[in-house]
């Protein structure tokens, strides 16, 4: 085979390749709507499970999408406080000691790439290790640890787009580094934190093998941090591992309610990205 | 005196806040050694009365009368993990060289939406989509195309969604690590007399070699411990899988599978985090390594 035959055979590949990915998100999205969005309906996104739901009656979702969206708050907003501070950190006040920085960016990105159900198990043994029940609570600190490595990368990976000069400024007229960090850092990657949280949120809205061990599941809709907690993507699990069709469908519909969300969050967050540029 | 005040105030806030940054990095850089101390601890109980030898190496799984093999769930997670890999990595270094070096700019502005979506989709999404097109796939389609009659539910069906599940983490890193290399050296190849080819053969693609091999050890090792979608698709039958079309029984799965049951029997308790345990170290050994392998890479 000579060069132009094989430049021309491996360009077809390529090609190929590439219809190959945007065929399969169009299929998954495709093949997901078309078999839930028949079945969803307005009572199954404003009630809770009634008697008799796991065997097709009567009922909806409304536990899991409340549950979900407490617990991914939860965890965002905890993994936000705890992940912000390091990456500002990390850039304002460590910015001298290179090393160390990238030391620190390699255990996250190492972290990063923990599976979640490792952090589940690990999240099990302290909540026996504290003697607390499957909760809301526990749920959010499991699915926060998860989610902080990557708030943290996130966000330190706009931080460091700040021009160096800007913090050698402000330090020479007499700010303090936490003045620096939190007035002009932060406001300067204003966006690349906005795209940090909704990246973190998303992945913990469709996390589930984090949840599985410390959210529990209950068919109604927690009025305390204490108290187990319903999850989307579990709702999505249970209801499809049911022989029932009618429960298969709903588990397909709830399924079109959780992509409906990401995509929203996707796309929010492309938007607010491409502002930037 | 005012002034003063002030000063001190935001001297105060300052050293508030560098305080609160210090405590949330050092619990953070703490968490994985206690998450290590504790998935020990739990399944010390376990290998204190099996060797570990036996542990990994027997294929005899009956948590009831206290045999705990792993073999199965592990030569499970392997032929999964290393079958997702054959499927995504070629289809991933061909898009990577095709958006970089042939595409024009519209394509790329479509795929880094297509990407960042796909990454964002959640796995018991994937997991739902295997069920409604790969499994009735492999058991109308291929199964009988080789003349086998299967259920679907087989490893094929877990790596095929695996594969699809790690192509845009791998895709994303590709891409940028075959844009890091530098212009000149294909400009000198190309003045050499080289062919655009020749030199994304010769020179792009082995210039990045050791950054396209690290990204496909984390590829691989985000194939390892993913969960729910795998564990929807592939069957779950403990037993050592000597074919693609059969079910299989990965680690995570049995982690998530047997939650419920396992407080009541200690030593069943104790082989789960034992499996969690080697899921970490596993997970853990391939990423230090790879991006180990990226940093060395970035610096010569």
């Amino acid at each position: 085979m000579n060069t132009k035959t094989e430049e021309k055979f491996f360009r077809m590949l390529m090609f190929l390749s590439t219809i190959f990915i945007v065929g399969v998100l169009l299929l998954i999205v495709v093949s997901v709507l078309y078999k839930g969005l028949p079945s969803l309906s307005f009572t199954m996104l404003t009630s809770i499970p009634k008697g008799g739901f796991y065997f097709g009656e009567e009922g909806g979702i409304l536990n899991a999408i409340i549950g979900s969206i407490y617990l991914s708050l939860g965890a965002t907003f905890l993994a936000f406080i705890i992940g912000w501070p390091i990456a500002l950190y990390m850039n304002v006040y460590l910015v001298k000691h290179h090393t160390l920085v990238n030391a620190i960016r390699f255990v996250f990105d190492v972290l990063w790439g923990v599976p979640s159900i490792v952090y589940g198990a690990f999240g099990f043994i302290l909540m026996v290790f504290l003697g607390v029940r499957a909760s809301l609570l526990a749920g959010i600190i499991t699915v926060s640890l998860f989610i902080v490595p990557i708030m943290v990368r996130a966000i330190d990976e706009s931080l460091k787009s700040v021009p160096r000069g800007l913090l050698e400024s402000a330090l020479s007229l007499g700010s303090t580094r936490s003045e620096i960090s939190y007035r002009i850092f932060s406001r300067e990657a204003f966006q690349g934190i906005i795209t940090a949280i909704l990246l973190s949120f998303g992945r913990a809205i469709g996390d589930a093998a984090s949840v599985l061990f410390t959210t529990g599941y209950t068919d109604r809709i927690p009025t305390s941090l204490m108290e187990p907690s319903a999850t989307l993507p579990l709702s999505i699990f249970f209801q499809l591992s049911s022989p029932i069709e009618a429960v298969q469908d709903r588990a397909y519909a709830s399924a079109t309610v959780l992509i409906s969300m990401v995509l929203v969050i996707s796309l929010l967050s492309r938007f607010i990205g491409n502002r930037r540029n | 005196m005012k002034h003063i005040r002030l000063t001190r105030y935001r001297k105060w806030r300052n050293v508030f806040h560098q305080s609160w940054m210090m405590i949330a990095l050092l619990a953070m850089l703490f968490i994985p050694l206690v998450l290590v101390a504790g998935l020990i601890m739990k399944s010390m109980l376990l290998l204190e009365n099996h060797p570990l030898f036996e542990l990994l190496f027997s294929s005899d799984w009956s948590p009831l009368s206290s045999r705990f093999g792993f073999l199965p769930f592990i030569v499970s997670s392997l032929w999964i993990t290393i079958l997702s890999l054959l499927i995504s990595a070629p289809v991933c270094l061909l898009t990577a060289i095709h958006l970089t070096q042939y595409a024009k700019r519209w394509v790329l502005r479509i795929m880094h939406p297509v990407i960042d979506i796909l990454a964002g989709i959640p796995s018991v999404i994937f997991g739902v989509w295997g069920i409604l097109v790969i499994v009735p796939f492999i058991s109308h389609q291929l199964g009988p195309l080789f003349g086998k009659s299967v259920s679907g539910y087989s490893i094929l069906a877990g790596a095929f969604v695996l594969s699809i599940m790690i192509i845009p983490f791998m895709l994303n890193m590709l891409i940028e690590l075959i844009k890091a290399v530098p212009n000149e050296l294909q400009e000198a190849s190309l003045s050499l007399g080289a062919s655009k080819w020749q030199t994304i053969k010769l020179v792009v693609v082995r210039k990045a070699l050791p950054g396209i091999v690290s990204s496909f050890g984390l590829g691989m090792s985000r194939a390892f411990g993913e969960t729910i979608a795998v564990l929807m698709v592939v069957g779950n039958v403990t037993r050592i899988p000597t074919g693609v079309f059969q079910p299989g029984y990965p680690l995570p799965a049995l982690i998530a599978n047997n939650y419920g049951e396992m407080l009541s029997i200690p030593l069943y308790d104790s082989a789960l985090m034992l499996a969690a345990l080697i899921l970490f170290l596993v997970v853990l050994m391939f990423n230090v390594f790879s991006r180990f392998l990226i940093l060395k890479a970035e610096t010569h």
